[in-house]
């Protein structure tokens, strides 16, 4: 009764979007963990695979969207994002729902986009910061939500503060930003709740 | 021996097939139409419509018949199938001076401009019961006469000539329209917000609140400046085309209430404004509203807030009869086991009382 | 008229990235309530409107659905909430706590661990547990974001000086993460601590309340208490008639009007599960098949 006014097929899209918001709820959730993002569509560069498939995912009409330097580059990934999900693009990144970055190097100071407040400390800003792989790099001891007991990551993102910043960003809590490392197919998730420490060596 | 109660599935099976039954009722008597009900149970389809907050009467009726003329079950079926539907954008601010006034009236002038237009209205019907509508009625034909053109001055905007009321707030073009079926509602929250809740408010419970301020909780002397009722235009600006696309006419009941007036210092006193506007003809609904949207607006106007009718987070928090209904009703789900952890409680509570009591008593004895 | 046409697991996309944006802000900031824009759902509020819309929203065709109300597969609503996901979503169902991948429920934990792979969704009528100490949203928000539960405290230590005991049993107040203050929903305080370093995903969604809570995890979840009064859960002291189990939350049977009555285990799987390997009560069950899944 029901079935024959279900959409004819439930389309790659819907299912898709499923996947990839599971492999993004799962990394959350397990912050330090490796997740994989089936690729969804082809992105234009600098935007990694599995970039494009969150965006696809997670952002629409009501998540402006604030990109740095190098994702803005050429404009092809701002063209993509409006295109693919109809999100529009923000020059604050205080405003910003989301955030991609393409150069951890040039990271701005957290403190430019949106923490949140004390009473919504939900109203900021997520993101997704690229990197260059999960095998090389600087490791880091997590412990937190999500960690059962604690879990070492390692994460080349070149020159940067990103770890200094975020272990700073875990003392703001409950107010603080939440990122998405990505590394082409690969996602590992760091939220605001997350205590970093840098290993030595 | 115990068995545990299973075929829950067939139970429900069973009712449902049941709740058609009845719904059908007497199979000797012929089956109500959609056209019946929306033609001729039409202020109960106008209700529908308005706290449904969905314009289509075919499926307000279709609600109707299928809740077995329960409005609130009717109105819960309609917006669980608005829930569905894509938002394409707002349309444009309808335009209630340009309306086909089917009824008109004002308390407040003897004549006005357009005139008093009584309408199709229960007023001044005397409340007995015709024994002959019992049978088939058929009522003589109505002559007709062209409709009025051009604009119906409001009320509210004769005395806003003269700087007598307060002005009607300024629509900001390009300014986002807030949408509480969209967007999670937090407190304080401005009058458009409040307007969409009142609008989909209970009527029952807006009467109740609105009839609270009458006597006395949260007074603000209204008067019915005037309630309008008739179609109006729908017109949705395409951005794609560049120009606005008339979408077609709706029937609209508007209140505008004249309150009592304030001043400051620096402002020469005026009166306030109450507003209300609903689907359909829903004079009740209409006035209610707009009792209880100045009452909302206290704060706004400086008003001390003491009245239930004036706070906002009661009145929006407990206002739509679908979360009410569900709330309440849910008491009949099982709730057994919180009852069990309540009866445990319970009882180890009463013996450590009866203990106590036992104890004090020996004391008492052996001190004697 | 035009037939409607439904999407995937009923919500439509749209309104599942909002409720998934919520859910990824929910688990960032374990305990703190995430207002969503609630949709209205084909049941009613007060019914699991916002379990099913959590479920929805990370629902995928690869997994098994488990939904019981009271611990059992086989309360009329749990039935119901089954049907509408096999229906809309043409998941497989079970009633097995361990096969299930998502897992909905009203007013129990299950009594079987669970584990990495599963998500426990809980479906919430009050999701303030300062509600009824403060009836105002203004007023209860100020007091997480200053973390200021002082009025808590007090009604507990109130329920002390009155009864001797803590008079809450169901619905009992946890500190998530040592941060906030929340509302575990109307399980019994048996419960509580099955949530605290839980392998699973806890996700909570109130619909007629519009909240989302998270509970990550391996997170600390601490029933509040105080020293001289610590938290104790309550079990009746009896077997399951059914199984013997010692350790489960029991369900009390009235048997006739002259003060009978036996005590069962609440769970049905985990009961049910017992009996197929061979445990028994006092009472034998009858003999009924074990899977009620549909779809």
């Amino acid at each position: 009764m029901f079935a024959e006014h279900l959409s004819s097929q439930f389309d790659d899209k819907v299912l898709s979007a499923q996947s990839s918001f599971r492999a993004i709820m799962d990394a959350t959730a397990r912050p330090g963990r490796i997740h994989r993002i089936a690729p969804t569509a082809e992105a234009p560069a600098p935007m990694m695979r599995a970039t494009a498939a969150l965006a696809q995912a997670l952002f629409d009409h009501d998540t402006p969207i604030w990109l740095d330097a190098t994702m803005r580059g050429n404009g092809d990934a701002g063209r993509w994002l409006r295109f693919h999900t109809g999100a529009p693009l923000t020059s604050d990144a205080g405003q910003a729902e989301f955030a991609l970055i393409g150069d951890v190097a040039a990271l701005p100071a957290l403190e430019t986009f949106a923490l949140g407040s004390s009473e919504y400390p939900d109203r900021s800003t997520a993101l997704v910061v690229q990197i260059r792989s999960f095998n090389d790099g600087p490791a880091f001891e997590l412990k937190g939500p999500g960690i059962d007991g604690s879990i070492v990551a390692q994460a080349d993102a070149g020159l940067s503060d990103l770890f200094e910043q975020l272990a700073a960003n875990a003392r703001t809590f409950p107010r603080g930003i939440d990122v998405v490392l990505v590394a082409d197919d690969a996602i590992l998730a760091i939220p605001r709740s997350t205590r970093l420490r840098a290993m030595e060596g | 021996m115990y068995v545990a109660v299973k075929g829950g599935e067939r139970a429900i099976e069973n009712a449902h097939r049941m709740l058609t039954h009845e719904r059908r009722g007497d199979r000797d008597i012929p089956e109500l139409s959609l056209d019946q009900i929306s033609g001729q149970l039409s202020l109960g389809v106008d209700r529908v419509m308005v706290e449904g907050s969905l314009y289509d009467r075919n499926l307000a009726a279709l609600a109707i018949k299928q809740a077995r003329g329960d409005l609130i079950e009717a109105i819960f079926l309609v917006r669980a199938f608005r829930a569905t539907l894509p938002r394409f954008g707002a349309s444009e601010p309808v335009d209630t001076s340009v309306m086909q006034v089917r009824r008109r009236v004002s308390s407040t002038f003897k004549e006005i401009p357009g005139g008093q237009i009584l309408g199709p209205t229960f007023d001044y019907t005397h409340r007995l019961l015709d024994p002959q509508l019992a049978e088939i009625s058929d009522p003589d034909a109505l002559e007709t006469a062209e409709p009025l053109a051009g604009v119906t001055p409001r009320v509210t905007d004769i005395l806003g000539r003269d700087g007598l009321i307060e002005p009607s707030p300024q629509t900001e073009p390009g300014a986002s329209v807030g949408d509480i079926t969209r967007d999670p509602l937090d407190f304080p929250a401005d009058r458009d917000l409040r307007l969409q809740n009142l609008s989909r408010a209970d009527e029952g419970f807006l009467l109740a609140l609105g009839y609270s301020t009458q006597r006395g909780y949260g007074r603000n002397h209204p008067f019915a400046g005037e309630i309008r009722f008739g179609d109006v235009d729908v017109e949705f600006m395409a951005e794609d085309a560049g120009f606005v696309v008339p979408l077609g006419a709706i029937a609209l009941t508007e209140c505008q209430m004249v309150n009592q007036f304030k001043g400051s210092a620096t402002e020469a006193p005026c009166f306030t404004r109450g507003y209300g506007l609903a689907f359909g003809q829903s004079e009740r609904k209409a006035m209610s509203m707009a009792l209880v949207d100045r009452a909302l607006r206290a704060r706004e106007l400086g008003e001390e807030a003491i009245a239930p009718a004036q706070d906002e987070e009661f009145v929006m928090s407990h206002s739509d009869n679908v979360q009410a209904t569900g709330f309440v009703e849910h008491l009949k789900l099982p709730h057994y086991v919180d009852f069990q952890s309540e009866l445990g409680l319970l009882r180890k509570l009463r013996a450590e009382f009866a203990e106590l009591t036992t104890a004090d008593k020996q004391i008492q004895e052996a001190a004697e | 008229m035009t037939a409607p046409v439904y999407n995937f697991a009923y919500l439509d996309e749209q309104t599942k990235r909002m409720i998934r944006r919520a859910i990824l802000k929910a688990i960032a900031i374990p305990g703190y309530q995430v207002p969503f824009a609630s949709r209205e759902m084909p049941m009613p509020y007060g019914w699991g409107t916002g379990g099913v819309q959590v479920t929805a929203a990370i629902l995928g065709p690869t997994d098994t659905l488990k939904v019981i109300d009271q611990g059992s597969d086989d309360t009329t609503n749990a039935i119901s909430i089954r049907k509408f996901f096999a229906k809309t979503a043409g998941v497989s169902t079970t009633t097995s706590t361990a096969d299930a991948t998502v897992i909905q429920t009203r007013h129990r934990i299950p009594e079987a661990a669970l584990s990495e792979g599963q998500v426990l969704v809980y479906q919430v009528p009050i999701p303030e547990p300062l509600r009824f100490l403060e009836p105002r949203e203004t007023e209860t928000r100020r007091m997480h974001a200053l973390s200021e539960y002082g009025l808590m405290h007090v009604k507990l230590y109130e329920d002390i000086a009155r009864f001797g005991h803590i008079a809450t049993s169901y619905a009992y107040p946890v500190k998530v993460n040592g941060r906030y203050v929340m509302d575990p929903s109307p399980t019994p305080k048996f419960d509580n601590p099955k949530m605290d370093n839980c392998a699973a995903l806890q996700l909570f969604g109130a619909g007629r309340e519009k909240r989302i809570y998270a509970i990550p995890p391996y997170t600390t979840v601490v029933s509040l208490d105080f020293e001289d009064h610590p938290f104790a859960r309550y079990r009746h002291e009896a077997p399951c008639a059914l199984c013997g189990a010692d350790d489960s939350y029991l369900d009390e049977i009235v048997t006739d009007d002259r003060g009978g009555r036996m005590f069962v285990c609440s769970d049905t799987d985990y009961c049910e599960t017992r009996q197929a390997s061979g445990h028994r009560g006092s009472e034998r069950a009858a003999p009924h098949k074990k899977d009620h899944a549909h779809g």
